[in-house]
């Protein structure tokens, strides 16, 4: 684990939020200021372009692994997710949006757990921010282009099939969801879940290099039973990294199918 | 939840530090600012090139396979009706065979009982000449007949009654007298003959 190496000696460092702030080295004290952080988000995103430009690249009818592997991804966001909750006519043209997405909080969520990066670009709440608020302003955006924007404020804050004097209860809760809630839990959910699953691995493995290095003999044995929480909880990352990229953007298709869906 | 839990664990741990707990959710200007970098750096080539392209590719294939399909129902519909059209084919092949034979057999029973009647025809026609053939003999011999027995009845007349028929004019009529006379009796004989049969 090389965050942990940071701390040499001098007994078991718990991991601190410090992990998510490191210095800065380019651009210090300016509103560029360049971290780790940053590094390892812009070599995610690297990735992730290369990997889609290559495969589009060489995109033929009969496909090969690496653009069956991209196809995998944009089908499944196409289909199961855009067209199944937005709807096959509306859904098709948000899912090139949710594609980026999808792929984007994918990569960002799986620098987490790669050598050498071993932090997610998502735990850094900025990110999620500016992923939350373009999901905020695509349905909002959506629904107003849809409905104009008194039709679209009347349908989100005051739904047709509830009685009007509900109204005094149900628009207040509805503006706070519409315009609060929804895009600040899309951030937290996700900067919290990368959070703590870089925490639970900095934990796992900075136990594992104190008992196996630094402990006294009769403690060492406990290394091993570190190491293999670990490596559980790493593959565990692995699935909570899909698994929050796919509930981003279900969350978000739900918001956008909200926005354009005929009045009911 | 696991979530909130490790987010408690965090705010305590960060409580004794110089990094309030807190920042963990306030973006730093420089984070919004290398936020939307890196979210252009992936956006501007996913909505330019990559999805598109990608997309364009998978829609490409879906068509191909619905064209195929298509293809391959157009070659079984053809395939079917040119069968139909060959069954057709044979069922007026064996219609045509069947009316050539009966005609044949019609033909053949024509011409053979043409030849039929014209054998008869020449049998007839055979038979007929040899009767008058016959005929004709049988009138040869009539003729010569009468001379002979003429000559030889004056024979025996000469010398029955001494004297010879010298005139041949005498001769010939008393030749004929005789042989009428002979001649009707023959008949009434043969007349008696057939009355007595």
């Amino acid at each position: 684990m090389l965050l942990a190496a940071d701390g040499e000696g001098g007994g078991f460092h718990p991991p601190t939020i410090a992990d998510f702030f490191p210095a800065p080295f380019l651009f210090e004290g300016t509103l560029l200021e360049f971290n780790r952080m940053q590094l390892v988000r812009l070599i995610a995103a690297i990735a992730l372009v290369v990997f889609f430009v290559v495969a589009a690249r060489r995109a033929k009818v009969v496909p090969g692994r690496l653009q069956s592997l991209a196809e995998l991804v944009v089908t499944f966001v196409k289909v199961n997710i855009a067209e199944d909750i937005i709807g096959k006519d509306k859904g098709g043209k948000y899912a090139t949006f949710l594609t980026t997405v999808f792929a984007s909080i994918l990569f960002f969520n799986l620098s987490g757990i790669v050598p050498g990066l071993n932090i997610a670009g998502t735990s850094l709440i900025g990110l999620p921010v500016m992923l939350a608020l373009w999901v905020y302003v695509m349905y909002l955006g959506a629904g107003i282009k849809q409905h104009g924007l008194g039709g679209f404020l009347k349908v989100s804050l005051f739904p047709a099939s509830v009685p009007p004097f509900l109204y005094v209860l149900l628009t207040p809760v509805e503006i706070l969801t519409v315009f609060v809630l929804r895009p600040a839990t899309l951030a937290l959910r996700l900067m919290a879940n990368m959070v703590a699953g870089h925490l639970m691995l900095v934990l796992c493995f900075g136990a594992t290099h104190y008992f196996v290095l630094e402990a006294v003999p009769a403690m060492k044995a406990f290394g091993a039973l570190t190491l293999v929480g670990g490596i559980a909880i790493t593959l565990f990352e692995v699935f909570v990294a899909v698994l929050q990229a796919y509930i981003f953007v279900v969350l978000a298709a739900v918001y956008l199918s909200l926005s354009v869906a005929e009045e009911h | 939840m696991s979530t909130a839990a490790h987010t408690a664990a965090v705010l305590a741990a960060a409580a004794g530090e110089e990094l309030e707990g807190i920042q963990l959710l306030l973006p730093a200007a420089y984070d919004i600012i290398w936020s939307i970098v890196v979210l252009a750096i992936i956006a501007v080539p996913f909505y330019k090139f990559a999805l598109p392209k990608l997309n364009a590719v998978l829609d490409e294939r879906a068509e191909l396979i619905e064209g195929n399909i298509a293809k391959a129902q157009a070659a079984q519909a053809e395939a079917d009706s040119a069968r139909e059209e060959l069954n057709a084919q044979l069922a007026e092949a064996r219609t045509e065979a069947a009316r050539i034979r009966e005609e044949a057999r019609a033909e053949g029973g024509a011409i053979v009982e043409e030849l039929r009647a014209k054998a008869q025809a020449d049998a007839a026609r055979i038979l007929e000449n040899a009767q008058r053939q016959i005929e004709a003999e049988r009138t040869q011999a009539v003729v010569s007949l009468r001379s002979e027995v003429g000559e030889l009845a004056t024979e025996l007349a000469s010398r029955i009654v001494g004297e010879s028929l010298a005139d041949a004019a005498t001769q010939s009529r008393v030749i004929d007298r005789f042989l009428d006379e002979l001649e009707s009796s023959a008949t009434e004989v043969a007349a008696g003959a057939k009355q007595g049969d």
